[in-house]
Parts: structure tokens; sequence; C-alpha cells
């Protein structure tokens, strides 16, 4: 593995072998001195285009952990606001060498794009609205430490589908590991075509008490500019994991931050069957397991095709499209 | 119309004669190997095979069997000109044409500034007479700074020899005005051409809606934001007994609304682009940005009614619509990547290749599509006649090439086909008597 881009990059071999990893790194957590020194001498590059106070610091925990140097990147306040482009500022941080670039942006494909630009191994930490594969390891990570295995088990994914990268990934993730996935939500933030994911999809919470998992989504409103739904209230009214809709012995998930009181009720987000707060704590470590695979662990040596530097002539897009590089990033 | 109505900047008449070439005119009922002289820029003599034989101031082109088609004519370019120059221009623009056997085009007028007054005009087609390669036409704006508020003087630019109509890149959002726009057509005349899209369900989309868009997290634009503008405007089209031509379809559903239209009798055109009928959302799966396009490629099921479309005639003509973008512009994440792809250099080959080589359409009807531009734009149509003028091109349909492997005459590169292995190579074109184009590698044989 020389980048993570997709969870699709992934087989299922790989997303256990993560786990493992994770699980060992979980006991460093618990320790006095919170560090090993597997990636001493490393440099993890976070380059954030969008607001992220979670993500990058649970990417910084994990790279501090394993004694890498990190340097933060914001968009704003940076060369970016000047109009640099995407391409330009990667060439320019790709100069400091570093060994990872972990990337959050607003664009689908992003992170694709930049690995083909440096010869960094990129970490996609959200691209739009298409993928964030850390979060389905994390939350795979979660269930897994819940229920030893999710091999057969039903999760239901709740909410705005449309807008959610965590919902593509993880509709995905969740399948790899043998799960049912049903997404569930208003009409009109259920994409037209998701189905073809493998995924099942309702428009109401009718079945909800058959699922062993209920994944309920963040309401992304302050980033809609349209009109999806008649108002929140309505929204509640229909489609909030409450204390009627939980049934016992469902685990209940949410990526975070919490709209209290819209997708979840306040009592379900303090009951006992969440799991929201073992997610962020997942997060570091299953972090701490992807960068140390991709950065330590027992990889093929890089070799000099696969590591372009970043100073040779780029290839132009249809050279890209075939190359052995992409292959590999796939 | 006063004014002429293609321009271009004159080539020397050309003197060739073609030896051996197998011509191909569907509309001229010619299918077969010939020799064929070209004399003072015009078609002087067509002769069995081996009958003719070069004079001291003819060029001899050894046809060796390459077949010999009427020149192209594409109804749907963007030149660029004026303001987008890093993209395009007349000359780089016309020099991709000629090189994909194009002997005419009609450049679209979302420039900078818009293409939407007589004097513009003028000055647009002035700048032709200097530098383009072939004859060029335009279509300005419907509607001043294509901003669907106020009609362009078009009756002042119809005298300014504009051919036609559009406010292309942008749909006409209010019915009542393109409704005026039809009413004026009366006077003014020319062809009112139209990108139908109802924004208010396209708005925000960057590929089309459907299960690749929902897996690839982009926000989908659904067919129906073409399809009901081309139902709404063939009614309208009706109502005024308009002369429409409809650009770019790429959906089942629009071919649909104008079959319904023209079997209505109602005075309705269509075209289409190489990459709807041979490209589908799939090609986007890997967010090359080469593969944006407006209107976006769609399902396998929409490609079929199209190409079923273009050979049962409800399609009349194959439009590339050419629009370049720089490098920089497309080296962006999808989303924020520029709509459109270059079509010129690849038209012929690419649909030669993977519709008539497969038997889906014949060559003859690939040619009549790729020249019947001409009559909807009421202009004459290419043929292999003699006494008319030269406009003609020779292909090699063996040779197998790999598009843009010797780089492009476009400016940009922005290709959906490019690295394709295609047939169908234009080694020769003549547009209005002049020789237009010269594959490198197609040397001239000793006179």
């Amino acid at each position: 593995m020389n980048h993570l881009l997709s969870i699709e990059d992934l087989d299922r071999a790989a997303i256990e072998r993560i786990i493992q990893q994770a699980e060992s790194f979980a006991e460093v957590s618990d320790r006095d001195i919170k560090k090993v020194p597997a990636l001493r001498g490393r440099m993890v590059l976070n380059l954030f285009y969008e607001a992220s106070t979670r993500t990058r610091s649970s990417f910084e925990l994990a790279a501090k952990r394993l004694s890498a140097d990190v340097v933060n990147f914001a968009a704003s306040g940076s060369s970016v606001e000047k109009g640099e482009s995407l391409k330009d500022t990667v060439l320019t941080l790709s100069a400091h060498k570093p060994d990872a670039i972990v990337l959050r942006t607003p664009w689908a494909g992003a992170s694709e794009l930049v690995s083909r630009w440096c010869s960094a191994a990129i970490i996609n930490a959200g691209d739009g609205k298409h993928e964030h594969p850390t979060q389905a390891l994390l939350d795979v990570y979660t269930l897994h430490q819940r229920l030893r295995s999710i091999d057969g088990a039903s999760i239901w994914i709740v909410g705005d589908v449309a807008h959610s990268r965590v919902a593509r990934s993880n509709i995905i993730a969740f399948q790899k590991m043998g799960a049912r996935v049903t997404v569930a939500g208003p009409p009109t933030l259920i994409p037209r075509g998701i189905q073809a994911l493998g995924c099942d999809v309702r428009y109401t919470l009718d079945e909800l008490p058959s699922a062993d998992v209920v994944y309920a989504l963040r309401m992304q409103h302050e980033r809609m500019t349209e009109t999806w739904v008649p108002s929140l209230r309505e929204y509640a009214t229909v489609y909030q994991v409450n204390g009627q809709r939980l049934r016992a012995g469902q685990v209940l998930m949410h990526p975070g931050p919490v709209n209290r009181g819209v997708e979840l009720s306040g009592e379900v987000v303090d009951s006992p069957q969440a799991v929201i707060t073992a997610q962020v704590e997942a997060g570091v470590v299953v972090r701490m397991a992807v960068l140390y695979e991709l950065l330590a662990g027992a990889r093929e040596p890089r070799t000099v095709a696969e590591r372009r530097p970043a100073a040779e002539p780029l290839p132009d897009l249809a050279a890209a499209e075939d190359s052995p590089q992409r292959e590999l990033a796939r | 119309m006063s004014a002429q109505p293609l321009v271009h900047r004159p080539e020397p008449p050309a003197d060739l004669l073609f030896c051996d070439v197998h011509l191909l005119d569907p509309r001229a009922g010619l299918d077969e190997r010939a020799d064929l002289r070209v004399r003072a820029g015009q078609i002087a003599e067509l002769a069995p095979a081996g009958s003719l034989h070069a004079g001291p101031d003819e060029e001899l082109i050894e046809g060796e069997g390459h077949h010999l088609l009427p020149a192209f004519v594409d109804p749907h370019v963007h030149l660029r000109t004026p303001g987008q120059e890093h993209k395009e221009d007349l000359n780089t623009g016309t020099r991709a044409a000629a090189a994909g056997g194009y002997g005419a085009v009609i450049a679209m007028p979302n420039t900078d500034p818009v293409l939407d007054s007589a004097p513009l005009l003028r000055s647009l087609r002035d700048a032709a007479t200097r530098e383009a390669r072939i004859p060029v036409g335009f279509l300005p704006a419907i509607t001043r700074r294509l901003l669907g508020e106020q009609l362009t003087e078009m009756a002042e630019l119809a005298e300014e020899g504009a051919l036609g109509f559009t406010d292309d890149g942008r749909p006409v959002e209010s019915a009542g005005m393109l409704r005026k726009a039809l009413q004026y057509q009366r006077l003014c005349g020319g062809v009112i051409a139209l990108h139908e899209e109802d924004t208010t369900l396209s708005r925000g989309g960057s590929m089309h809606e459907g299960a690749v868009s929902a897996a690839l997290g982009l926000t989908g634009i659904p067919t129906v934001a073409e399809s009901t503008m081309v139902a709404r405007d063939t009614a309208l089209a009706g109502y005024e007994d308009g002369r429409v031509h409809f650009q770019h379809l790429s959906c089942a559903d629009s071919v649909r609304a104008v079959a319904d239209g023209k079997a209505r009798g109602f005075r309705l055109s269509a075209e289409v682009s190489p990459h709807h009928l041979l490209l589908t959302d799939d090609a986007v799966r890997s967010m090359d940005t080469r593969m944006k396009m407006h209107p976006p490629l769609a399902t396998e099921d929409d490609r079929l009614a199209l190409v079923d479309g273009l050979r049962e005639g409800t399609i009349d003509c194959i439009a590339t619509d050419h629009a370049p973008h720089a490098r920089d512009e497309k080296e962006v994440p999808f989303e924020q990547a520029p709509m459109g792809t270059t079509g010129l250099e690849t038209a012929f080959a690419a649909l030669y290749t993977e519709l008539v080589l497969p038997g889906t359409i014949s060559l003859a009807l690939l040619v009549e599509r790729m020249t019947a531009a001409a009559r909807l734009f009421q202009l004459p149509t290419p043929a292999i006649v003699a006494g008319e003028p030269a406009n003609l091109t020779l292909v090699d349909l063996n040779t197998e090439f790999i598009a843009g492997e010797r780089g492009w005459e476009s400016r940009s590169e922005n290709c959906c086909f490019s690295g394709r292995l295609l047939r169908g190579q234009v080694l020769l074109t003549l547009a209005a008597g002049g020789l237009a184009f010269r594959a490198r590698a197609y040397a001239p044989a000793a006179a």
C-alpha cells in the first residue's frame, strides 16, 4: 500500500491487518509516556483545505505518538488565499520532502490527483463528498471492539447520505467486512443510484429495529446551499434517532460533531449504547496504524518508478491515466 | 443576408490530381475508385481510376485507394476569440478543424466579451479573413451578454453575416424571452440554436446523475434538466413556427421530444457530439477532467438512443462542440474543472473506429451526418461533383494511430479521445478550393 485514497484500495485482509495493528497501538495510549519511536525522523504534513479540528488533531496525535515530525498547513491564511492552485501548493510543500501528506479538501478526487504530483504517501482525510477512508477504518475498529465481528450484522446509516463522505466510505467498508448496509433518510438526501454500491434504501425508520448497528449522520445544515428538508424540526420528527426509536442492544454511532436534538436526541447520545467517544479514541490508534502501514510497515521498498521526484516533468493526463504508479495507488 | 455567410483567409486555388482514390459522396451517389482533378480550386473532372495524368502545374496525389470524402461541416465549435485566446484562437481552431477534415465550422458566441453586437461581429469576421484557415461562420448571441434579459440586435447582426443565434453555454431560461426571439426570427431569419438546460435542476452538478455520481459523491445533473427544456422549446417552436436547432443532445428523452416535434411537422433540427455517441458516465469514474463536459456523458441507454436517433434522422448532424481549455484550467480537481472537450481533430476517426468499423452505422451515413449541418444553416453542402468548389478530405481508413501522439493543431489538449487507438486519419483537406491541411507524414508525390 503506497497511499490511502479510497477505502476501495483495501481488501478485507488489509482492513483486518490495520485493525490488528491498531489494537497493538491501543496499548501505547495507556502508557505514561504515550510514544513509540516507530516513525522517528519521518515527516507527516497535514494539508487541510477545510476547517477540521477533530480529524486534524487525531492525525497529529497519531503521528506524534509514533515520534514523527508533524507540520500543519491550513489553507486559510496561506498562499491558497492568494490564489495558488492545489498543484502549486503541493509542489511547493513537497520541497520539504514530507513522507506522508494528510489531505482534506472540499473536492472529490483531489487526493488521487495529488498522489500523481508528488512522491509522498497520500492519506485522504476527506475529499469533498467522495470519501473519508480513515473514518471508515476507525468505525470498523470501534465495531470490532464492541461486537468482535460484524460479519452478517445489519447496519443502518441514517440521515444526510447525499452530502456525506463518511456514508460513502462506510457503505463500502462495512460490506467488505461482511455486514449488510441499509441507508435511510429523506428522499431529497439519498442520492439517486446509491443502490449501485450494494446497499438497501429506506425512506422511513419503520424497520430500524431490525438493525444491529445504527449509524447516524450529521445533518450538515451549515453547508447546505438549498433547502433539502422543509425544516429541521420536521426532520427530527421523522428521522431523529431517539429513545423511542433506538432498541435495546443496538449500537449507536455518529461521526461527530453531533447536533443534539436534530439527528440524535440527548438521551441516546448519553446512553451506554452510544460508542461516539470510543470512535474518537479509535481515531488515533487507527490513524497510527495507517501511518505505520504506509511509512514503516512490512511494505516493499519504494522504487524510483513508484516515487517520482517532483522535479521530473509531469506526465500529461493521458500518460498518467495508465501509468503503473496509478495502478499501484489503486 | 447581405454579407458572405462564411469568411476565411483564402489559400491559392489548388491544382491537384487525385490518382486512384475511393470517392464516397452519398448525396452524389458516388462510391467508387476513380481519379479526380481539381483545377483552380474547383472539381474539374472525375474519371475512371488510372485514366488521368498530371499536367506540368498539377500536384499529383497518389491516392492508393484512400477515401476521398466531401469535407465535413461542424455547426458547433468554440474558437475562444475574442478574450480567451490562451485556449484557442481563430487560427489554431481552424487549423484543428482542417486537420480533422473539416471544410467549414460555425463558432459560438460565449466569448469575452460575448459576441452580441454588429460591430463586434464585423471585427471578428474581419479578423477571420486574416487568420482563419478554413471558412468560418458565426452564431451571435440571442440575448445580450447571454443574460437572458434582452434580445440582441438580431436584424442588424443578420445583416452583418450572422448565420443564426444562440446563447450556447447557457439556456434561454425564460420561455417568454425565447418566444420573442422566435417571433423576431420572422424579421431577421437565421437559425435559433439552443443549449437546453433547466438550471434549477442542474445547479451545482458536475456530471450525469446516476450510479456513478452516487458512488463518487459528485452532485449529479439529471437528464430531465435537458429533456424538459427540449420539450418546452419544441412546443414554443411549433407555436411560433420558428426554426429551431437543438444543440448537443445527450439523452434518450431529448431524442424522443425532438422526434415528437418533427413528427408534428415543426421546423426542428438537432445535433449530437462524438463524445455523447461513444462515451458514457462510466468514463468519469477515474475523475479525469477531460471527461467533464456539458451536457454530461449519460448512461449506455442514452448513448444507444442517440446512435438510433442519428441513424434514423431524428438527429440531423454531428457537431463536435469543440471546447478547448488550457492545461492548468483542467489540471484541477474534477468539481473545479471547466466543462468541455476538444473534438475537431478526432471526430471522424473516433466515429469511424467505434461506430462504422463494428457495423453500427455505415460510412456513407457518417459522411452524410458530418456534412449535413451545411444545409441546416443554409450553406452550400460540400459535394463531389464537377464544377463544385473543392471541399474535400482524404482519409486513410486502414492505418492505426494513437490519438494525440503527434500533438494537436489546437492550442489545447483536453481531448476525451486522447490516447485511443483509432483508424481514419485525415491526410489532406481542401477547403473552399485551397489546401487547408496536409498530414506531416503525407509527403507530396513528385509532380
